[in-house]
């Protein structure tokens, strides 16, 4: 994966805006197998997997709704973001509720993702992190802040703003609406 | 200029009450022309202009009160009949009523001081005036409001020139000679406030001569004195020598109906009669604390003007004007009680918690069910009632009528008439309908819209007008009443009406639909609220392009609301939107697919029907109708085992009924409305969601969406 990065720092040209996660405390999740980390200050809370409204006609990344104390949160599958398939539910998943900023709109909006299972929370200095790769880790690479090194593998820090972009996230919904009204019937 | 809290907070409902006026202004002006008795409403444009002017006075913002100065004078004019009312006059005035309510946004701004470039622009529009003026400004005396009462004085006395104001009783303590000091020179010194117009010396007091004492003050004198001083700068002369001595500072008779009026003209909020005798300057600070000391001091309890009067510092006449005075300002404040101004955000806060309120009221109950304690679910009974009352009364508490938003249209239709050159009247029906303000705030735009489009699309011009047999004056109408849980709203122009043909041509042309179908007229009329969709040849400034409709469209779907269009060719086009009388609760209807819940506005359930089980069709008989219905179960892509026996909740919307297949039939429930949030913004057929008794969140269904959704659907495929 080194090599990788290597290669990226030759190719100014495929390098998009750099925005490398910044050193600090990380909460870190497993998903599929993979282990991903967030920014601690994103975070809210972590809350056990229950209890889902599904909203009909959404695109499979949107699971549904929970009621988190008296508000309705949307609640996101990164897998199925990913596009690697939706996560099964099992005992020990759980629902991360981040804070995300809807640009368009200017306000916070709380999202919900699930994760397989949580980890901990860790530290990790700015020596540890790592350019993202261009490729190769199997998701958007917008999708990345930085790898950082830990007990001789990677972590993925992912850009919430980008994962979580409810500007976007709306927008694809809408494509797949289009999709179902044409296709189907 | 330095402001403290107080001043702000009085200066912030200093605005707000400007506003209110100027918008009773503005609604005067333009209803001067139709009024039948336009004396009245001059009446109260002027009392609008001179409330603004005076408040504006008291907090020195004299950019302002000079303006309004201007306008008031023109009034006044208009008010004695001097000036006539024409449409002219109230086209140069409406403007002025912009300017002041730009001067006063300032002022909510922070800038209390004159901006040069408003003042330019304020000089210009006076100087549109100017024809209307006289040339003198005689009215500039009696009604400019001196924000001081010493100086009102000041003006009214000029009118008792070659009268004294003052009567002056003293008789100085027997012993100031000793004291060293002159009564002489106290009366020397007098005229360095005024004129003495008239003084006597009275010697009653004097003793034989044998037992005089040479050294000692036995005179006393009357003085009447013309001055512009107050009372209290009298009576400071006086002050090395009160101590022992008899001095009575009275206003002269003559002088008592001024003062009467002074105090009638007091507005203060302060209810006190010292106070208020204080405030018109009939008595001095001191003569006030020495009367309340002698109230203390009383024996039996007597009231502040008896004594008053018993110590010669004021006659009875202003007493009695003091006190009636006071009985005014209690009236006043009764009345005021009625009202209380609250901040909109605390109302909202009482309304959400309110919400929660009733979530958690219907889970205790739920709870309650779950156990066999009777009186448990009596109880959760009698505070789910409780609750229910609650939630009623807190959303009335948001209710506000339609009219101040109707009302605005009026400057609208005179606008934008002038500036189509179209006579157009506006009509407004049932202003005081009334409607949730949250409803309010959002419909002002679109109805804008609306009424812009139908002045401009819909009125034709006076000589095509002439030419169908029409009244050259072309009529727009604004209605609002309430239907079943909501209002509606009506914009109808007797104009030309929707041109049917053309706008099924331009939507099969734009693809809209495919060519051959002809729906029904409603369904055409529907197209001119898709995106660009225009069958205008020439675009002109106000509408055209194709643009608003759509977004028209969109804000009442937004509100939860829909519109609909009835045309007659020639004879006009009447829009009729729906909008719920409230954003926050709605009555609903739960229903079960499957494993979720789903909540159906009650309003538009008509009632349920067990599914025939041997249909496989998408319709069914419902006493000798075809009945459509929308397997929920299906849409929704819904697994799971199927209940033996499915039912079907009918739907009316806009005078159609559709079916919707449910597994479950949960009975009603009031649904507290919480949004999906941006991120669910495009999903049809689903208006939002609210939290049961068990927590579960439930989505509220929208049902004229899932029933346009499958109509389109049938027309594609």
């Amino acid at each position: 994966m080194t090599a990788i990065a290597t290669v990226t720092e030759k190719l100014p040209a495929v390098q998009r805006e750099l925005q490398t996660a910044s050193a600090g405390q990380y909460l870190t999740f497993v998903l599929a197998g993979e282990i991903y980390a967030l920014g601690i200050l994103n975070i809210k809370e972590i809350i056990d997997y229950g209890q889902l409204t599904e909203v009909p006609m959404m695109p499979s990344f949107v699971r549904g709704v929970i009621n988190l104390r008296g508000s309705v949160v949307p609640v996101v599958d990164l897998s199925a973001r990913f596009g690697k398939g939706s996560t099964p539910i099992v005992k020990r998943t759980a629902i991360v509720i981040v804070e995300t900023i809807v640009q368009h709109l200017d306000t916070k909006q709380n999202v919900g993702i699930i994760v397989d299972a949580v980890n901990e929370v860790i530290e990790i200095s700015q020596q540890d992190i790592e350019q993202p790769p261009s490729f190769g880790s199997g998701i958007r690479p917008d999708f990345i802040n930085g790898m950082a090194r830990r007990d001789n593998r990677f972590v993925i820090l992912l850009n919430v703003d980008r994962v979580l972009s409810v500007e976007e996230m709306a927008n694809l919904s809408k494509a797949a609406l289009g999709d179902r009204e044409h296709g189907s019937n | 200029m330095n402001i403290d809290e107080d001043m702000q907070e009085a200066l912030k409902i200093f605005t707000v009450e400007c506003n209110e006026l100027l918008e009773e202004m503005e609604a005067c002006l333009l209803g001067l022309e139709t009024s039948t008795e336009p004396s009245q409403t001059i009446n109260s444009i002027f009392r609008a202009a001179h409330t603004i002017k005076g408040t504006a006075g008291l907090f020195g913002l004299d950019h302002i009160v000079k303006f309004t100065h201007v306008i008031e004078s023109l009034l006044d004019r208009l008010r004695n009949g001097e000036l006539s009312v024409t449409s002219e006059l109230i086209t140069a005035l409406l403007p002025c009523c912009d300017h002041l309510s730009r001067l006063i946004l300032e002022v909510i701004n922070g800038s209390l001081e004159e901006n040069p470039e408003a003042t330019e622009c304020g000089n210009r529009l006076l100087d549109a005036l100017l024809p209307y003026q006289q040339t003198t400004a005689t009215t500039e005396s009696h009604i400019t409001v001196l924000p001081e009462t010493t100086e009102r004085v000041e003006t009214l006395a000029e009118k008792h020139s070659g009268y004294g104001n003052w009567l002056l009783f003293l008789q100085f303590n027997e012993n100031c000679l000793r004291d060293g000091m002159d009564p002489l020179s106290f009366i020397h010194y007098l005229t360095t406030l005024g004129e003495i117009v008239d003084l006597a010396t009275f010697s009653y007091t004097l003793p034989d001569v044998i037992s005089m004492n040479p050294e000692l003050s036995y005179l006393a004198f009357e003085i009447i004195l013309k001055t512009d001083a107050d009372k209290e700068a009298i009576e400071n002369v006086f002050e090395f020598i009160r101590e022992g001595s008899n001095i009575h500072i009275l206003p002269l008779e003559n002088r008592i109906p001024y003062y009467v009026e002074l105090i009638n003209s007091l507005t203060e909020e302060d209810a006190q009669l010292g106070s208020l005798l204080l405030k018109s300057g009939v008595i001095t600070p001191r003569e006030l604390e020495e009367g309340l000391k002698a109230q203390q001091a009383a024996q039996s309890p007597c009231r502040i003007g008896e004594i008053l009067v018993e110590q010669r510092v004021v006659q009875q006449p202003l007493i009695n004007a003091a006190l009636e005075k006071q009985q005014q300002i209690k009236d006043n404040k009764a009345k005021e009680g009625q009202y209380i101004r609250v901040e909109a955000d605390r109302l909202d806060r009482l309304i959400n918690l309110v919400g929660e309120l009733v979530i958690s009221s219907a889970a205790a109950k739920l709870k309650g069910m779950q156990t066999t304690d009777i009186s448990l679910q009596e109880a959760n009974t009698s505070v789910v009632s409780l609750v229910e009352e609650v939630r009623d009364s807190a959303l009335q508490l948001r209710m506000v009528s339609i009219g101040t938003t109707f009302n605005r249209f009026h400057r609208v239709a005179h606008d934008v008439s002038k500036e189509l050159g179209k006579d157009i009247k506006l009509v407004i029906n049932g202003a005081e309908t009334e409607v949730d303000k949250s409803v309010v705030e959002k419909i002002g735009d679109p109805l804008l819209h609306l009424v812009r489009n139908a002045m401009d699309h819909g009125i034709e011009r006076a000589e095509l007008r002439t030419e169908r047999g029409k009244p050259q004056q072309g009529t727009i109408r604004l209605n609002a009443y309430h239907s079943s849980g909501n209002i509606v709203i009506e914009v109808s122009d007797d104009g030309g009406g929707l041109n049917r043909d053309k706008i099924l041509a331009k939507a099969v042309e734009r693809g809209l639909i495919p060519a051959g179908i002809v729906p029904s007229d409603q369904d055409i009329y529907a197209f001119i609220f898709e995106p660009g969709f225009s069958t205008v040849e020439h675009l002109s400034n106000l509408s055209g392009r194709g643009v608003g409709m759509d977004v028209v469209k969109r804000n009442i779907t937004e509100l939860r609301g829909s519109i609909f269009i009835d045309s007659q060719a020639g004879q006009g086009t009447t829009l009729r939107i729906q909008l719920p009388l409230t954003l926050a609760i709605i009555d609903g209807f739960l229903a079960g697919v499957g494993d979720a819940s789903y909540v159906i506005p009650l309003d538009k359930v008509v009632e349920c029907v067990a599914l025939p089980s041997d249909d496989h069709h998408d319709f069914m008989e419902l006493r000798g109708e075809v009945l459509p219905f929308i397997r929920l179960r299906k849409l929704f892509n819904k697994n799971g085992a199927t209940v033996r026996r499915q039912n079907v909740i009918v739907v009316e919307h806009a005078g159609l009924k559709a079916g919707l297949v449910v597994d479950r039939l949960m009975g009603e429930l009031q649904t507290v409305i919480k949004p999906l949030g941006c991120l669910f913004e495009h999903v049809q057929g689903v208006s939002g969601s609210t939290i049961l008794g068990s927590g579960e969140v439930a989505l509220i269904l929208d049902v004229p969406t899932l029933v346009q959704q499958q109509e389109y659907r049938q027309i594609f495929n």
